[in-house]
């Protein structure tokens, strides 16, 4: 009997380890340490030493030589997450040939989509995600069709190419439901049922490969790239995150789940918050925002900026996506901070909306035991912020990915400095 | 006699920026449609229909007052009766017997935030092509088209910036044109009409747009490049010109056969005449200055710039040609024309002296005015540009209502200026800060913590679960 093996790369979920991490060793004293799994710490130290938090409490000894950094009246946090990015795939969005965020698929499936391939590590957009924003992890997830494709995570790293950036591939396949239009269907039922087709094909076509091979099966969905590539859903390597905003299809979307036994997240989720309870026995993770509440098509009429909060109350892990206007996925996904704070605004607590953009999109991504949380062993990502993350006076003074604060100026700071006193001089 | 004062007044508007920054049209009553629209043969066929409501007088005590006229009025009074405030000021409030009290305790009081950039109701929730009303994409030049003729009063979208406190919307067509057709300012109240929520005797607007967006509608016939579009600008006011003295001539003598009207030039005409503001969506800085350039061979004014990314190149000149900024906070990269957004650029444009505006151009950021204020703040704080709160409200208030020329009656909380006043949470530029009670007109609109009173649209009746509503739960 042939054993099921996974041939091409793309099949190897990675976790990668990147031996370019900074060497300097770092004290950040005197600030408040949010570390996100457990209580504050006062007037805390933290050591950031090879690339890795290496003491972190209120009572730490200093390494010798460690470069100090004064955090006295400063506000610690890990690194922000932001779990739904096109960051270095898509630089000008009306440009076309600056888009690599989506793939020409034929029929609106393309599981074996490595959107990661594309990742331009000089994009203008990752030192303002890092340096603006304080997001040292993000996912980079393809758009477009049903099955979009495969996403990477990534660390906001300085300098680096882009496969040393890579935290994880792939880190969870795309789909879309809710919308006919993308899987190329005339119904949501339609589509739903393309999903299913492709989920089943995948697992028949996983038991019968050597016939398969010999061109001895009925004709199948997707392609056999695709179909490899749906095993790492079928088998619980990587979530299905699934678009979907109606409350009704998110029940479509559980019952899924329970029917292939796979792991399925929601994004978007407008309703999410009608069936909180639903999500929360299925432990079915969502991602949506705290800054939308138009009821913006059929989909999303119950859109509201409670979302979140509810949705915790209920039980539901959740993690924070921009949801609101301007670019909240790629230019101004430096915003997903003011979104934690609209999520505190509109009912939840302050420690889940820190979660919400830390530690819960690290662990749904399945990142959660390197990143997100600020503890011993775990990667240096970490931000010094001059007050409450959340708000818009706080900046962030120092962001540490994997250990180096390295800052470099943005294009926006160049423009800014070029035009500071006019009449411009050249 | 008139025409002479027409000429006077088109040349005039930089030498009022300079000397006062208030532009006011002379010879024109708010009330009134306006002295050139006046010499139409229909200057106002639409005609507001909305009326201040009666309300009962509210005097709220003990605020943190941002009046957008002055300075910071700590523990501060607001009474306002019969629409309008009636006093502001610290100390011990007046005595107001028959008044609804308010004891703010601290919390903030500012005006009704105005929004100069909005679509909403012409652009309705829940979209797609059935309410797809924003542009007229049939012609590079729509200057017939009146947006207010696509506004649903029963979208959604408008209870909702209700609740984020913004009390005032001018409704703007979209950009796919070189000349997109008149905007009107509405006041956010529900009517089962767009007459019943325009704001009485305010001036129209002209969108008009510069750069990809007409270009690329147009790029089967004309235009198609950016030096289409200037042609195309200037075709549309040389026979705006020739509309104007006709009709003019015939008003001043009234001999023979009145010509022909022509509702696209009668906007045009009335632009030419001082009575009619421009509105001019234009990403690039270079591409700004050539529209400042036609503006003045044909002898009009822009009033506002929208989005503007590049704002910040030409700061010097918006402040010298008193064209104020309505410009996003951190809008840009989505196009070429885009990628030089910064985040400095209202504060740079302040900086220089010029108006700053924070517009929305979106039902969600419209909630949100005075968080894109003060994020904005915050990139002028990294450059060394200091802007205070008293500063900082203007952009959301005064500034906005100037870009409409209601400055005089809306933006800032002082003695007989309409009541248009928010009760916020806290300081409204933390991003904790929620609106607790809106009046407009001194007429309760929102209290939030007694949803049942929320407006609700026809539409949400049925389709949206009424939790889904503005209010949600305080802090």
């Amino acid at each position: 009997m042939r054993t099921p093996k996974l041939t091409a790369l793309v099949m190897l979920a990675i976790t990668s380890v990147t031996s370019l991490h900074a060497q300097e060793t770092v004290a950040i004293t005197g600030g408040t340490i949010y570390p996100v799994t457990g209580p504050r710490i006062e007037n805390g130290t933290i050591i950031l030493s090879n690339g890795v938090i290496t003491a972190m409490g209120a009572n730490v000894a200093i390494p010798a030589g460690a470069r100090r950094i004064d955090a006295n009246g400063k506000w610690i946090t890990p690194g922000l997450v932001a779990p739904v990015s096109s960051l270095g795939v898509v630089e000008v969005g009306a440009v076309t040939d600056t888009r690599d965020g989506s793939s020409r698929s034929t029929n609106g499936i393309a599981a074996a989509f490595r959107v990661w391939d594309a990742i331009n590590p000089n994009a203008m957009s990752l030192p303002v995600a890092r340096q603006d924003g304080g997001i040292t992890t993000v996912g980079v997830m393809p758009s477009g069709g049903m099955v979009a494709g495969l996403g990477a995570v990534i660390d906001l790293r300085s300098g680096v190419t882009a496969d040393a950036m890579l935290r994880k591939t792939p880190a969870a396949m795309v789909a879309t439901l809710d919308n006919a239009a993308a899987a190329q269907s005339g119904s949501r039922a339609e589509a739903l049922a393309k999903l299913r087709t492709l989920l089943r094909d995948a697992r028949e076509f996983n038991l019968a490969r050597v016939r398969y091979d010999a061109g001895n099966m009925r004709e199948l969905v997707a392609s056999r790239a695709d179909l490899e590539a749906m095993q790492l859903v079928l088998r619980g390597t990587i979530p299905l995150v699934v678009n979907a905003d109606r409350a009704s299809e998110i029940l479509n979307v559980i019952a899924l789940g329970k029917e292939f036994g796979i792991r399925v997240v929601i994004n978007s989720g407008a309703e999410a918050w009608q069936v909180g309870a639903q999500l929360a026995a299925a432990k079915v993770p969502v991602m949506t925002g705290a800054m939308n509440n138009i009821p913006e098509g059929f989909s999303a009429l119950g859109q509201r900026q409670e979302n979140l909060g509810l949705l915790r109350a209920a039980g539901v892990q959740v993690a924070i996506v921009g949801n609101g206007a301007g670019g909240e996925d790629n230019f101004n996904i430096r915003n997903l901070r003011y979104e934690a704070g609209n999520a505190v605004a509109y009912g939840m607590s302050w420690d889940d909306a820190l979660r919400a953009i830390t530690l819960s999109p690290a662990e749904i991504l399945g990142v959660g035991d390197r990143v997100g949380s600020l503890s011993v062993g775990k990667v240096a990502n970490v931000v010094v912020w001059s007050g409450d993350p959340f708000e818009y006076a706080t900046q962030p003074l120092h962001v540490f990915v994997g250990g180096s604060d390295t800052k470099v100026m943005t294009r926006q700071e160049m423009l800014t400095q070029r035009y500071r006193t006019l009449p411009v001089k050249y | 006699m008139r025409q002479f004062l027409v000429l006077l007044c088109l040349a005039a508007p930089a030498l009022q920026a300079q000397s006062t920054g208030t532009a006011a049209v002379p010879g024109r009553s708010p009330s009134s449609p306006g002295s050139g629209a006046l010499s139409l043969p229909n200057a106002d066929p639409f005609p507001s229909t909305y009326r201040v409501p009666t309300s009962r007088p509210v005097l709220i005590t003990n605020a943190t007052i941002l009046t957008a006229a002055g300075p910071q009025i700590d523990r501060g009074y607001v009474l306002m009766r019969d629409g309008k405030i009636v006093s502001v000021g610290s100390g011990a409030a007046p005595t107001a017997g028959d008044a609804e009290v308010i004891d703010a305790n601290g919390r903030y009081v500012t005006p009704g935030l105005i929004d100069t950039h909005s679509h909403m109701g012409a652009g309705a929730a829940p979209g797609g092509q059935a309410l797809s009303d924003i542009n007229e994409a049939t012609n590079p030049s729509t200057a017939r088209v009146w947006v207010e003729h696509s506004v649903w009063p029963q979208d959604a979208q408008f209870p909702r910036v209700l609740a984020g406190g913004v009390t005032t919307l001018q409704i703007l067509p979209g950009s796919a044109n070189l000349v997109g057709g008149r905007s009107v300012v509405l006041k956010v109240v529900p009517s089962v009409s767009v007459q019943g929520m325009k704001f009485p005797g305010s001036k129209y607007g002209l969108k008009m747009a510069c750069g990809e967006n007409p270009k690329r509608v147009y790029a089967a016939r004309s235009p198609s490049t950016r030096m289409g579009n200037v042609a195309g600008y200037r075709a549309v006011w040389i026979g705006a010109e020739a509309y104007r003295r006709r009709w003019d001539k015939w008003l001043a003598d009234r001999s023979g056969e009145p010509p022909a009207r022509d509702l696209e030039n009668e906007t045009l005409a009335d632009v030419l005449r001082g009575n009619i503001l421009v509105q001019n969506h234009c990403y690039r800085a270079d591409e700004m200055l050539q529209m400042i350039d036609i503006a003045k061979e044909f002898g009009y004014t822009i009033r506002s710039f929208h989005h503007g990314v590049e704002a910040y190149k030409l700061a010097d000149v918006m402040a010298r040609e008193n064209i104020s900024g309505s410009l996003w906070s951190d809008w840009g990269g989505f196009k070429m024309e885009a990628i030089d957004g910064i985040r400095a650029n209202l504060a740079l444009v302040h900086n220089a002296g010029a108006r700053a505006i924070v517009p929305s151009d979106d039902a969600s950021g419209a909630q949100r005015l005075n968080q894109d204020a003060s994020k904005a703040r915050a990139a002028g704080a990294a450059v060394g540009i200091t802007i205070d709160d008293a500063t900082l409200i203007k952009w959301v208030t005064l500034n906005p209502a100037w870009a409409m020329d209601l400055q005089d009656r809306i933006g800032s909380l002082e003695p007989g200026k309409n009541a248009d006043v928010v009760l916020w949470s806290a300081n409204p530029f933390s991003v904790y800060a929620r609106p607790d009670r809106v009046w407009i007109d001194g007429a309760p609109r929102l209290d939030r913590a007694d949803p049942r009173q929320a407006w609700r649209t026809d539409f949400e009746l049925g389709y949206v679960p009424a939790a889904s509503t503005q209010t949600g739960g305080r802090r």
